[in-house]
């Protein structure tokens, strides 16, 4: 199949016309034993909103997600390959796969598909080795774990309210807590991002699935 | 324009000195063979032909869109997909009454925007592979099946492939509607629109979608909103198609459901002159001969090879 050369030193690889955008606010932070992802639900496709209550959290494993900001399709796609990866590497190794290497199957992805793809995204898991573990992977394919993560494009509104409310060694609660606050600013003011927020708390005894409708935000316009 | 077509290609071969299987054979010694499907062979050829007509300043022919508004939602007995009827060439109206909601499984159907012939061709493409794991797995399709088959082979494409689907059906698990957009993204939704009318029949949906709806409710909901599209764009007009898919295993197609703007009190305002219509008898019948014309039945051998 024949594709349009692009300039090989642009490597600001924009939405394609009409593509869906998960334009997203995306957030992770571990906790001791275990980890809390949250996210936005809004979907756009230039200004039309496609979903207003998607899922970007998705589960690659039993104790593992992934926060996904970008191109709805590459991300979706992306995610669809690393739980075909994973599921098929925990039965040759008969155990539940580390957060580690889902993280790092993501990134060889990103990385060599840097120039196809555009996806952001946040592997945050639990395994019986290490704990409760988050990895930032942004646009390009670089790996970083990290005490807590954000991503998408409502995240840039946000890291002085994180950087300042964090705090090593949270409890779930807490940590669930800062998710959802830090989430309604970045709805409040990123025009990309909106919805329910939606949070997944993982933990060896089980997974907790939850989301905020969007007229019950810790913070919003006034007037709701 | 097939005409003009066959002179740009003779002018190509004689330019390149060389046959369009020549062509076609180097590209495909670089390129994988594709098993069915797409082949993009002609990419290469199209081009070509593209830049001739530029130069001897021909019109090409387009491809056909479905400017289109279509819709689903889910109800409490099953599905309830929805769709308009006008096929458009950029401000052309190519096709007043053509059918948007595709045949993919006894109990699922798919409505199809964006260019007629993906649509079209898509759909007949899983439907086949759907029929043929029915067979293998005897049992029925899962509509989760077909939304992941569509929407892998779009992303393959990576939205060069413009069709943009809203899938309905009912299977072990219950009713599902998805949306599947051209680059392979997809959405899973109580209530969904795409298309050109989109915005018109969404904000229809907005109003009068409730959980667990009846079944009279559910269509007439449908209804409504495919008119509003009907009526707000442009890209959309003529009938509203609607189908539904219940639980039980009966599906109701119904063509035309709601046909507002019937064409044929336009062509009666036409007034033709009187001469244009001959009745019978106005020619003089001079002689007639009736001759029998002889029929042979012949015995054939199949012979097998």
């Amino acid at each position: 199949m024949t594709s349009v050369i692009n300039n090989p030193l642009d490597y600001s690889s924009k939405l394609k016309k009409g593509e869906v955008s998960t334009g997203t606010t995306i957030m992770a932070i571990p906790f001791d034993g275990g980890v809390v992802l949250g996210a936005d639900s809004r979907v756009s496709t230039g200004v039309y909103i496609a979903n207003r209550v998607s899922d970007k959290i998705a589960q690659i494993s039993e104790h593992i997600f992934v926060c996904r900001s970008g191109s709805a399709a590459d991300t979706q796609a992306l995610t669809d390959y690393v739980k075909y990866y994973l599921s098929q590497l925990s039965i040759e190794t008969g155990r539940p796969p580390l957060v580690k290497v889902a993280a790092h199957l993501m990134r060889q992805l990103c990385y060599e598909n840097k120039n196809n793809l555009m996806a952001g995204v946040i592997v945050g898991g639990w395994d019986p080795v290490h704990g409760g573990q988050v990895y930032n992977i942004p646009l390009g394919g670089t790996i970083m774990q990290m005490p807590f993560a954000i991503g998408g494009s409502g995240s840039t509104y946000i890291y002085g309210l994180v950087d300042a409310s964090f705090q090593e060694n949270m409890s779930a609660e807490d940590a669930r807590a800062l998710v959802k606050k830090a989430i309604s600013h970045a709805m409040a003011r990123d025009g990309s991002s909106g919805g329910i927020i939606r949070t997944v708390v993982v933990r060896a005894e089980g997974n907790d699935r939850d989301y905020t409708p969007g007229n019950q935000l810790p913070y919003g316009p006034a007037g709701w | 324009w097939k005409g003009k077509i066959k002179t740009l290609v003779k002018s190509y071969n004689k330019i390149n000195n060389s046959t369009m299987s020549e062509v076609t054979e180097s590209i495909k010694s670089n390129e994988p063979s594709a098993v069915g499907g797409f082949s993009f062979d002609n990419v290469h050829r199209n081009r070509m032909i593209e830049n001739l007509a530029k130069d001897s300043n021909s019109v090409l022919p387009q491809a056909t869109k479905t400017g289109t508004t279509i819709v689903g939602l889910v109800y409490k007995d099953g599905v309830v997909l929805g769709a308009d009827t006008r096929a458009t060439n950029d401000t052309e109206v190519a096709e007043k009454n053509c059918e948007k909601i595709h045949y993919l499984a006894p109990n699922m159907y798919c409505c199809g925007a964006g260019t007629a012939a993906d649509t079209e061709m898509t759909t007949k493409m899983i439907s086949s592979q759907l029929e043929l794991l029915r067979m293998n797995t005897h049992s029925p399709s899962r509509v989760v099946t077909a939304f992941t088959l569509l929407k892998r082979k779009l992303f393959q494409y990576q939205g060069h492939i413009s069709a943009a689907l809203v899938l309905g059906g009912c299977d072990i698990n219950g009713p599902h509607v998805y949306q599947i957009y051209p680059h392979g993204s997809t959405g899973k939704l109580p209530y969904t629109t795409m298309g050109s009318g989109s915005l018109a029949a969404m904000s229809v949906f907005e109003q009068g979608w409730r959980e667990n709806m009846a079944e009279n409710e559910a269509v007439e909901l449908v209804r409504r909103s495919i008119l509003a599209g009907v009526f707000n764009d442009l890209g959309s007009g003529s009938n509203c198609d609607t189908c539904v898919i219940r639980m039980d295993g009966t599906v109701a197609y119904n063509r035309g459901d709601v046909t507002p703007n019937p064409v044929q009190p336009l062509r009666d305002g036409i007034s033709h002159s009187s001469k244009l219509s001959i009745s019978a008898g106005t020619t003089p019948i001079l002689s007639t001969k009736h001759q029998r014309f002889p029929v042979t039945l012949a015995d054939v051998d199949v012979v097998e090879a």
